[in-house]
């Protein structure tokens, strides 16, 4: 079908799941996801062999994922941020054992249990891996829903290949919100059957650990684990340039915070005003060579999130030495308006450009 | 082309259904579009409201902070959105049961008796299917053929009663501002 359908964004998630072979889904409704829940529980039991579970907590609900995915079941689970902390020793126990699965976040304003409108709080969490343990999860952050479909399918492509869980990270705003949307053509899944535990038959047994007591062991397996993260950030960067070929400043924003920096340019390159914005799709691996880029044109970068500053670690990290770096964000579930970016950029635009540019 | 409007009454009123529609058939017209319903703790007979931006180019944000076109289907969200609507902007107000009118000099203001009219038409439920004829009498924002196609298309066939009372409605609604 490549018909252009009008759905919300946990829709989206849902149905592309399905599309993509996802036939596992466990999860504990909490809004602003819960729309996600209500499709799979309706619609991947329509599929040969679909599965849907409404466990008794988010806890179980990620280990019934491992437990799906580890006899080979396209399997995900979904949450929003005080569930998917809850979710977080699950996630280590994925990255330990190698076995693929998606976790979908949907953000929401915390700390604590917060509120339910869109935030993007959980960057640190969602990016340094989250649980316990010396692992990272790749992390997708999708600002369309068109992107929410296509990233979808990826996430479980992505974690098949390198055996890990994958998160695809949104908030409250883009979940509940529809666009238009196209699905389309999974590929088809390439996972061998050996990584799948179906039994030994009469052949030697199988089985996936985590648990390895001889530190050398462990140690050779952190040291795996740590070769294929390289090869990730080697190979998985994703982001998007918007207007940054002449750019004086260059906005630094994903999901949600980056359609209002999006309304912000459009309203300030007819004042003449050169701003751009570099839009990270992977959080983990973080385009940071790609960022670094930008500097040898642009010497000011504006940090924007909706959160008090989480992404402008890696922000410095790919920028601190080449050019100046300033941050503007709103925590707590406050999406702020374009307008108000915009007066913001104009400052520092000003500021940074000098009065003889004025006008 | 670019316009938001907001869409606000008592949960019940098909508010959300009146952003749905306008959404699917701005689709349908090939623009861009975007639907942001209020989510969120509410209770039955509490307050709905969504906001529908359409664009010819690819949209932000889909927050309105000042909307072109203002919907209210009753008195709280009259108060509630009325000093959102951006100058000049329009407002479609349910007149069958909001007494009060705003205050505001700098807007116009179009008072539709949907109920009354739905009521006329044997089904108080397509009051927001007169308020939709009225409203795109006045913003054009879509065709009423799109428009009627793209309720049919989310009714689905089985409805296919209610869609002659909604095609009544639609047209009862664009003709009384036409008129007027």
């Amino acid at each position: 079908m490549t018909e252009k359908v009008l759905m919300s964004g946990n829709h989206i998630i849902g149905e592309a799941a399905i599309r993509a072979g996802c036939r596992f889904y466990a999860g504990y409704p909490i809004t602003p996801q819960n729309e996600l829940c209500e499709y799979m529980s309706e619609h991947i039991r329509e599929q040969e062999g679909g599965v849907f579970i409404q466990s008794e907590s988010e806890i179980a609900a990620v280990n019934m994922v491992e437990g799906a995915a580890s006899t080979g079941a396209r399997a995900m689970t979904s949450s929003s941020s005080p569930g998917i902390s809850l979710k977080q020793e699950g996630i280590s126990f994925l990255a330990a054992c190698e076995i693929p699965a998606l976790i979908v976040n949907i953000m929401r304003g915390g700390p604590g249990l917060g509120n339910i409108r869109p935030s993007q709080g959980d960057y640190f969490q969602a990016t340094r891996g989250g649980g316990h343990g010396d692992y990272r999860t790749i992390v997708l952050a999708p600002a369309t829903c068109q992107e929410m479909a296509d990233l979808t399918m990826d996430a479980f492509d992505l974690a098949d290949r390198y055996r890990t869980p994958v998160m695809l990270l949104a908030d409250g705003m883009m979940g509940q919100m529809m666009e238009p949307v196209v699905f389309k053509e999974p590929k088809p899944r390439d996972y061998p059957d050996m990584f799948m535990l179906r039994g030994a038959g009469g052949g030697k047994s199988h089985f996936i650990r985590g648990l390895l007591l001889d530190q050398l062991e462990e140690e050779e397996h952190n040291w795996k684990l740590a070769r294929k993260y390289a090869i990730i950030e080697q190979r998985e960067t994703r982001c998007e340039y918007f207007q940054t070929e002449d750019a004086d400043v260059v906005i630094v924003a994903y999901g949600t915070s980056a359609r209002v920096a999006k309304g912000a340019i459009k309203r300030l390159r007819p004042m003449g005003m050169k701003v751009g914005l570099f839009r990270p799709i992977t959080l983990w691996p973080f385009p940071m060579n790609e960022l670094r880029k930008l500097s040898e044109k642009t010497k000011y970068f504006l940090d924007f999130e909706m959160s008090l500053g989480q992404m402008i670690d890696d922000v410095r990290l790919a920028l601190q030495g080449y050019a100046d770096i300033g941050f503007f964000g709103r925590p707590g579930g406050v999406v702020p308006t374009p307008v108000e970016l915009a007066n913001i950029i104009e400052q520092r635009y000003f500021k940074n450009n000098g009065p003889e540019k004025r006008g | 082309m670019s316009s938001k409007t907001i869409f606000s009454g008592f949960g019940g009123q098909g508010v959300l259904m009146m952003g749905y529609s306008l959404a699917h058939s701005a689709m349908s017209t090939g623009y861009h579009t975007t639907y942001l319903p209020s989510y969120g703790a509410e209770m039955r007979g509490g307050t709905a409201n969504c906001t529908i931006a359409i664009a010819e180019e690819e949209i932000a944000s889909p927050i309105s902070s000042e909307p072109d076109y203002l919907v209210v289907m009753n008195t709280p969200s009259l108060y509630s959105f009325q000093n959102k609507l951006t100058s000049g902007g329009l407002m479609f107000l349910n007149a069958s049961i909001i007494d009060a009118r705003p205050s505001r000099q700098d807007i116009e203001v179009y008072a539709v008796p949907c109920g009354e009219i739905a009521e006329g038409l044997g089904d108080i439920r397509a009051a927001n299917i007169v308020m939709m004829g009225a409203f795109l009498r006045k913003t054009a924002l879509v065709t009423l053929d799109t428009y009627l196609k793209s309720l049919e298309t989310i009714m689905g066939s089985k409805k296919r009663k209610a869609m002659e009372t909604n095609t009544k409605a639609l047209a009862a609604g664009y003709e009384l501002l036409k008129t007027s």
